[in-house]
């Protein structure tokens, strides 16, 4: 199931289609996410009023991101950080392992973080030779069985506690069991080890605050907390997407983000890192680089209608609530960000030549739209993308198909021929095996609705 | 290549004495129920309704006589572009929907109906395809403000709530993605189902949860499309109704679909039609 292709996209949802474990797992965790989600929003009266705000924050953020960068910068760097500011995903890869080798780094651990999967991190630090281990349960999990997130917030969302608990056993020697505290247990007694031997931890960011140059990072587990704390060197990975201008909306987005994402009030963690520690005997890292990654992001920069993608929290609530995701999981969109969101940013930050279908794998129902804590008109993008895919991308037959459908929905005629030539046509030919296949056809009446008016 | 007949698989759910039925009842308006205010009204008639369903068209001419609307229908309509546009074929969709904002805009009538939330939901969409275009913007816009969908006619612009319909039987409603999402509608339909005479009204588990049609998306993904709808009918069954209502005719194809191949005896009905049922014939209009 991991590392599929977007390109293979439909080939992908079959066969995730086929599984069972998955489609049981999957059903279970965006249920009760989603239960959890709407109970939780409906618990605060200003609900509306909070995604309101929060969507004119990034608005504004997203409007002047030149300035408040260089205002986070500033800020960041005064307070004793290093900030560095990375084109692509290679230049942030070879800032960080340039880090690790300078301070000659063994061991690196990491928490949870989506835009180090996004540039890939993991295979460039082991390519200089360091070992790196991921500490967020879900990460680690899915590290050790070589896969991929298939949630952004819930990266083993698709294994079930079976397969974890096997997984385990194999390769951390635990004694077979279907205790979950057990196997947390064990998950934790190797995880406390490494923190202990680590030379440098590496995060990401869910908030940079301009006005203080404080990073904002929330968790449930304490492994965000060990990461960012316990090794000398912590290297925090921020999209540039992730700043906000004043310490005062985090107000608005910690109350819109967990409850987004788990249904939770607050998360057990919320770690405020700004600069280093101040004094020798402080604890603490002695150094702090905070990496600035673009990778594409810029270009959604350009268009007032794209822009809005960079709005998102990355609290995974499209996800649950996606009919498509909740089918066939995050593994077979292919792409570092799966379900809606994923298939509206994934095509602008890599391009749409190999992830052409990913803005077609959505029914349009408005599910996300209605979830997205920051009010990201997700339907409205895919259609958009779709607008550049189709022309370019949409094959011979069907750039074909939709010329001829133009011509004789504008022309009475021609749409009273070919409503007559329908009903003799679907009485040989076979005219969508792709809907017949699971679903009968209602045929075309003997007389349309032009013909009984007319009569 | 043999074309093999069993590969067709369609289904005809409609009685044979259709026709004579459906043209008797545009010719005969029947008692009118007197509503707040009368209106001369465009009925916009989708080429799904057109073609594949024409007692959803039959049945919304009848109410809105019913509650007193002078009904015209401009046959030179076809269709509102949707397949162009969430296919992502704009200029196409330009096209057809340049058509349609010129045919409507020589009505008179004070509203445009239709008996589709989704439909109805790209007219209000047309602005996107003529964002760069201010002429055709404000006409689209000015379209698109006099377009209504069925049931929000009925109950934000006429106030009408009872239509004096009659149906025995227990049902429930399946809120169509479109007009849930982008025309707001949750309420108006489940009122107006609420006043049928006879008809027991339950609602659907996860009513507001999408049926995998999606147009395009079901014959790109047919398998996922599938899967998403194997949810609603296991919904459905498990409300244990006779019929299942919708706004839509898309939403209606694809659930009816399902459930026939399945050989369910739950029908699929949409609002129109259940509006216009006098309680006599409870297979009419199906």
């Amino acid at each position: 199931m991991n590392h599929l292709s977007s390109e293979t996209f439909r080939e992908n949802a079959r066969a995730a289609l086929q599984d069972v474990h998955l489609r049981g797992a999957l059903k279970n965790a965006t249920s009760l996410f989603g239960a959890r989600r709407k109970e939780a929003a409906a618990n605060l009266p200003n609900w509306e009023d909070l995604r309101n705000q929060a969507r004119a924050i990034k608005d504004d953020a997203l409007l002047h991101l030149d300035r408040y960068l260089e205002e986070f910068e500033r800020n960041a760097e005064s307070r004793g950080a290093k900030v560095h500011w990375a084109r692509d995903a290679a230049e942030a890869n070879s800032i960080i392992v340039r880090l690790g080798i300078d301070r000659q780094a063994r061991t690196v651990v990491k928490s949870k973080s989506m835009t180090t999967e996004e540039t890939h991190l993991n295979t460039a630090l082991e390519a200089a030779g360091m070992q790196v281990v991921e500490t967020d349960l879900g990460e680690y999990i899915i590290q050790l069985a070589e896969e991929t997130p298939s949630h952004i917030i819930a990266p083993a969302i698709h294994k079930t506690r079976r397969q974890i608990s096997e997984l385990f056993t194999a390769e951390l020697g635990m004694p077979p069991t279907d205790d979950i505290a057990q196997m947390t247990r064990t998950a934790r007694a190797t995880l406390r080890d490494r923190f202990a031997a680590a030379d440098v931890g590496v995060s990401g960011v869910n908030f940079g605050v301009a006005e203080t140059g404080t990073i904002v990072i929330v968790e449930n587990e304490g492994n965000i907390r060990l990461t960012t704390s316990l090794p000398p060197i912590h290297i925090a990975v921020m999209g540039i997407e992730k700043v906000i201008p004043r310490f005062a909306d985090l107000d608005v987005f910690l109350k819109l983000l967990p409850r987004s994402g788990t249904g939770q009030r607050l998360t057990t963690y919320q770690s405020f890192i700004t600069g280093v520690k101040r004094a020798s005997t402080d604890e603490g890292p002695e150094e702090l680089h905070i990496v600035l990654l673009d990778n594409g992001r810029s270009r959604m920069l350009d268009h007032p209608l794209t822009r809005q993608s960079l709005a998102c929290i990355r609290c995974g609530a499209c996800l649950n609530a996606c009919p498509v995701y909740q089918q066939i999981g995050g593994h077979a969109y292919g792409s570092v960000y799966p379900g809606p969101i994923g298939a509206v940013i994934t095509p602008q930050l890599m391009g749409i030549e190999k992830t052409s279908q990913l803005p077609y794998a959505s029914s349009l129902c408005g599910a996300c739209r209605e979830v997205c804590p920051v009010k990201i008109d997700i339907p409205r993008l895919l259609l958009h993308l779709r607008a550049e895919i189709a022309p370019r991308k949409g094959g011979i037959a069907e750039r074909l198909a939709f010329k001829t459908w133009a011509r004789i929905m504008t022309s009475p005629a021609l749409y009273r021929l070919s409503s007559a030539a329908g009903r003799i046509v679907q009485r040989v030919i076979p005219i969508s095996r792709a809907w017949t296949k699971g679903r009968d056809m209602r045929p075309i009446e003997s007389k349309s609705f032009h013909d009984l008016w007319n009569e | 290549m043999i074309f093999d007949l069993r590969q067709i698989e369609t289904k005809d759910p409609r009685p044979k004495t259709q026709d004579q039925d459906q043209r008797s009842k545009i010719k005969d308006p029947s008692s009118k129920i007197s509503p707040n205010r009368t209106m001369n009204i465009s009925l916009f008639i989708t080429c799904l309704v057109d073609q594949l369903w024409t007692s959803i068209g039959v049945s919304s001419v009848e109410v809105l006589r019913r509650v007193g609307c002078e009904v015209e229908f401009d046959k030179r309509q076809t269709c509102c572009a949707q397949p162009a546009f969430n296919t992502g074929y704009r200029d196409e969709a330009r096209q057809v929907a340049r058509r349609f904002i010129s045919i409507f805009e020589e009505s008179k009538a004070e509203a445009i109906v239709s008996p589709s939330g989704s439909c109805t939901a790209m007219v209000r969409h047309y602005r996107e395809l003529f964002a760069d275009d201010p002429q055709w913007l404000a006409r689209a816009n000015a379209i698109a403000a006099k377009t209504h969908e069925l049931s929000s006619f009925l109950i934000r612009v006429l106030k009408v709530e009872d239509v004096g319909a009659s149906w025995k039987g227990r049902l429930t409603w399946h809120d169509a993605c479109h007009g849930l999402r982008d025309l707001n509608l949750k309420t108006e339909p489940r009122t107006l189902i609420r006043n049928v005479r006879g008809a027991e009204f339950v609602e659907l588990e996860h009513a507001d949860a999408c049926c995998g049609f999606g147009g395009t998306f079901s014959v790109k993904y047919p398998e996922i499309s599938v899967a998403i709808l194997d949810q609603k009918i296991e919904a459905i069954e498990g409300a244990g109704v006779d019929a299942v209502v919708s706004g839509d005719a898309s939403c209606l194809m694809q659930i009816g679909g399902r459930l026939s191949r399945k050989g369910s005896n739950v029908r699929v009905m949409h609002l129109a039609e259940l509006l216009a049922a006098d309680g006599i014939d409870k297979k009419r209009g199906l």
